[in-house]
């Protein structure tokens, strides 16, 4: 099923989302759902809320559970992916958690646990991914980094540790798959209104808010045109890039 | 199955994955000089093969594999 688009673009693609049960990756998904191409999901705690309810009819979005801590998991998603919607021609790999302490409260546990999923479980993900994309010589892959991976955060050494490993990750891969028309880039979202930036508190949003020159947080549908962007055909020939989505917050580095 | 059917099987992998004609996948024939294969189109072709063959293959028995003659012995050593 390949819908043609009067702007030239490619619906009907297979498309996977990890982590997109809310936030940024559920707006990806709706993103790629609403262009027409057939979306999956994975989800680690809940399946999309939005899926009880008014997307419940629905056909293109899959969810699949998935712990990306699990190589089996990823396996088993990929595997039910690919027996319902054929294979992932568009991988963005977004789901991540935090465990914020300073780092001299931060345990072992803290540690691997923020490193295994953020940047171990894009490892994962997108090992598993790739084949069928070199064997088919095209593919987009999209990592969801984070504007801490640049500008770094107290209480978030771990996270900003995964993070910016995978712009590392994304330009190696960039270099490896290039040949076979495959993209790898990074977004790099600031402060964006979802679960985990809540979880930041008010006063530290607000200090944060106070350095961003658009004055205001990013929605996650901002963040979905970011990612829609690199895994359109307007960015053939963008790879290996870093895009910010974060009103200017940390422009320059 | 026969050594001929196997080496025609393998030939068939290297054929479809490297996108060369038949009678360049001879034993002598050099992945790199004559098959102007890259390392991904190794991997690929390893990845084709272990499945082909149902077997598996470790990174560090690829070590030293040049030709297409030494990768059907290590594949053919394992069936």
């Amino acid at each position: 099923m390949s819908i043609p688009r009067a702007d030239g673009g490619t619906g009907g693609r297979v498309v996977l989302v990890t982590g997109g049960s809310r936030g940024i990756g559920l707006a990806c998904a709706r993103h790629f759902q609403s262009l027409g191409d057939r979306v999956a999901v994975t989800y680690r705690t809940s399946p999309p809320a939005a899926l009880g309810g008014q997307d419940a009819q629905s056909p293109d979005l899959l969810p699949v559970p998935c712990d990306v801590r699990r190589p089996e998991e990823v396996e088993a998603a990929f595997a039910a992916v690919e027996q319902a919607l054929g294979p992932v021609e568009v991988l963005v790999a977004n789901a991540g958690v935090t465990k914020d302490t300073l780092l001299l409260r931060m345990s072992e546990e803290a540690w691997n646990e923020v490193l295994d999923t953020d940047l171990s479980g894009v490892y994962r993900v997108v090992r598993r991914g790739l084949g069928p994309m070199v064997r088919a010589h095209r593919g987009r892959i999209v990592l969801v980094s984070s504007v801490v991976a640049f500008l770094g955060s107290p209480g978030q050494v771990n996270y900003g540790a995964a993070k910016a490993g995978l712009v590392g990750l994304a330009r190696s891969l960039a270099r490896e798959v290039g040949s076979r028309g495959i993209t790898v880039n990074v977004v790099a979202p600031g402060v964006v209104d979802t679960d985990m930036i809540a979880s930041l508190g008010e006063q530290r949003v607000e200090q944060l808010l106070a350095m961003v020159p658009l004055s205001r947080k990013a929605s996650p549908a901002d963040v979905a045109g970011a990612v829609g962007f690199l895994a359109s055909a307007d960015a053939a020939y963008i790879t290996g890039a870093v895009l910010p989505v974060d009103g200017g917050l940390a422009m320059g580095m | 199955m026969s050594d001929d059917a196997s080496f025609d099987k393998f030939k068939a992998c290297a054929i479809d994955v490297l996108q060369v004609p038949p009678d360049k996948v001879v034993p002598e024939a050099r992945f790199g000089d004559d098959l102007d294969a890259d390392s991904l189109d190794l991997v690929e072709l390893v990845m084709a093969l272990e499945e082909a063959f149902d077997v598996t293959v470790d990174e560090s028995e690829l070590e030293g594999i040049e030709t297409v003659g030494q990768a059907y012995d290590l594949i053919s050593a394992k069936l």
